[in-house]
């Protein structure tokens, strides 16, 4: 008994030691060149609308668009992935990365059909961050709404 | 070319530090924690709702523009942002209405691109 417990010790130092150390340092680096390029990308998209005579949320939305459309077709390229394996969370974060989590897997069940293949695998990653977005915005609104009952109803 | 002369490149300068930055948290998540990436989304998400609804993540936009609101914590600002719009403006029923119209257009994309980007790919053996 001692001795497999010996053994097990030794097995989990030899897996730690040949395991490799994942490079933290260098995918933050990463992450964070990549992830401040498209945020920057989306600034200077911002800038240009907005000297075009847009208002914010006009020029907010269009910067998403944009930003989506981009990624949807470098991920049907397959762009995303080569730029996500550097990246990691650089482009995973941006919203770049939500449009990402749509296309992929509507690519990968294309053969299972349009409607059950691509039209419901589509949302296997968009569909919680929906699920918990919009309820966590809902209940925002009804606390704001509590709070301010008095001034919203007058 | 006039808007370039007209840039503002320390907002640019912000925005690509805090952007960056808000990548950094995630990719942190990455590797020191087993989380899934679906779930590090939904919690950006999330965490992006609550700031909004308490008026904090509004500073950072300021601070920061699209370096900000392009991370999904902006999508997330922009939901409660919605609502609190949407309440002030149309009462209770503003709750259910004003998140999603202010993220329809992103959405609204996502799904429609998304959709022509399937189309228009032919399917892999093997994804990543």
């Amino acid at each position: 008994m001692d001795n497999m417990m010996e053994t097990a010790k030794e097995y989990q130092e030899y897996v730690n030691q040949k395991s490799p150390n994942s490079p933290i340092w260098k995918n933050c680096f990463n992450a964070f060149w990549i992830g401040g390029l498209i945020c920057s990308i989306g600034q200077i998209i911002f800038s240009f609308c907005l000297y075009k005579g847009l208002d914010e949320t006009t020029s907010g939305t269009i910067v998403s668009i944009t930003l989506i459309a981009l990624s949807a077709f470098l991920t049907a390229l397959n762009w995303f992935n080569k730029i996500g394996k550097i990246a990691g969370a650089g482009s995973l974060i941006p919203i770049t990365g939500f449009a990402n989590s749509i296309v992929a897997p509507a690519m990968e069940y294309k053969s299972e059909g349009y409607v059950m293949g691509v039209g419901a695998k589509m949302f296997t990653v968009a569909g919680p961050v929906l699920v918990y977005g919009i309820s966590s915005g809902i209940i925002v609104g009804l606390i704001y709404f509590l709070f301010n009952a008095q001034a919203v109803l007058v | 070319m006039e808007f370039w002369q007209n840039f503002d490149w320390s907002l640019l300068l912000r925005c690509f530090i805090v952007g960056g930055f808000i990548c950094i948290i995630g990719q942190i998540l990455i590797d020191k924690t087993k989380l899934t990436p679906a779930r590090i989304l939904v919690m950006f998400v999330t965490i992006g709702t609550i700031l909004g609804g308490l008026g904090i993540y509004k500073y950072l936009v300021d601070f920061a523009g699209c370096g900000a609101t392009v991370p999904l914590t902006g999508f997330g600002n922009n939901l409660a942002k919605g609502t609190i719009e949407a309440v002030k403006e149309n009462g209770f029923i503003g709750i259910f209405t004003g998140g999603l119209k202010a993220c329809a257009g992103g959405v609204a994309a996502a799904v429609f691109f998304g959709y022509i980007a399937s189309l228009i790919s032919k399917p892999k053996m093997k994804k990543q």
